[in-house]
């Protein structure tokens, strides 16, 4: 399979996943953004891991060690946006934004 | 063209439309559901390109885990349902240009560094093989992870307390 199959999918997510993080107000949906951008990474290393064939397995022990960050990073993510909502009362970053330059 | 790549190639097209419908749809549930299906064909990448446990920790941990997060999230924060709940903010047309920009640069530098090269799947990523190389030669970066997990952990159990007990 030629490498750059992998690679190009994963620019292609990248693209979407930071379009989705700058577009969105939701901001459970922002963090579906960053989401698809740690895809688009894991899926670069397992591609050149999967390229380069080496004994220690670089990449794909990497990719292990970004999914249990990714896991980690929602966990606290989520966390945050619900401490949010009971401060503000909204999830909108747009609107929290404005709340903070008003107070 | 071979069986594996044109399979590589339809999952690849599964994976940027949902993709795109993940970040573009109305309904907030669904932009959450189509995530599912981005991760799930990612999860089919990871197979082709012979990471088959990577695949299964993919599926675990990302469509087990993470996307039921973020439904709870929704739910939890009463965010509206319905059709056209999603707003985009203002900035949506710099949003898209960046986006586009940022695939379009990247894609250029691998088309630059990559072109020609193929995978060939001589080292298989099985569980053997990870497992080895994670308990042999990576185990203080898994150490240190699990502390991070901890830590993490407590955090957002903190962050988690209602204010008033504070």
């Amino acid at each position: 399979m030629p490498l750059l199959y992998p690679l190009l999918l994963s620019s292609a997510l990248f693209g979407i996943g930071l379009y989705g993080v700058l577009a969105r107000r939701n901001a459970v949906l922002v963090l579906v953004g960053v989401e698809l951008m740690l895809n688009a990474v894991t899926l670069q290393l397992v591609a050149y891991d999967a390229w380069f064939a080496e004994t220690l397995h670089t990449g794909q022990v990497l990719t292990l060690f970004v999914i249990a960050l990714a896991a980690a990073e929602i966990g606290l993510g989520l966390a945050i946006v619900l401490a949010m909502f009971r401060g503000t009362g909204t999830i909108d970053v747009d609107a929290t934004a404005e709340h903070e330059a008003q107070t | 063209m071979n069986l594996p790549e044109v399979v590589f190639l339809v999952m690849s097209a599964v994976a940027i439309a949902s993709a795109v419908l993940a970040v573009g749809s109305r309904h907030l549930v669904h932009s959450a559901l189509w995530l599912v299906v981005t991760l799930g064909a990612v999860a089919g990448c990871f197979v082709l390109m012979t990471a088959e446990l990577l695949a299964w920790v993919q599926v675990l941990v990302y469509v087990g885990a993470v996307v039921v997060l973020v439904v709870f999230a929704l739910m939890l924060t009463r965010s509206p349902t319905g059709a056209r709940s999603a707003e985009v903010t203002a900035n949506r047309p710099v949003a898209a240009v960046l986006g586009l920009l940022a695939a379009v640069g990247l894609g250029a530098t691998v088309v630059a560094g990559f072109s020609g090269e193929r995978i060939t799947g001589a080292r298989p990523g099985t569980a053997e093989s990870i497992g080895d190389a994670l308990f042999n030669h990576w185990v203080l970066g898994f150490e240190v992870l699990s502390v991070v997990l901890l830590a993490a952990l407590i955090a957002a159990i903190v962050l988690s307390r209602s204010g008033s007990e504070r």
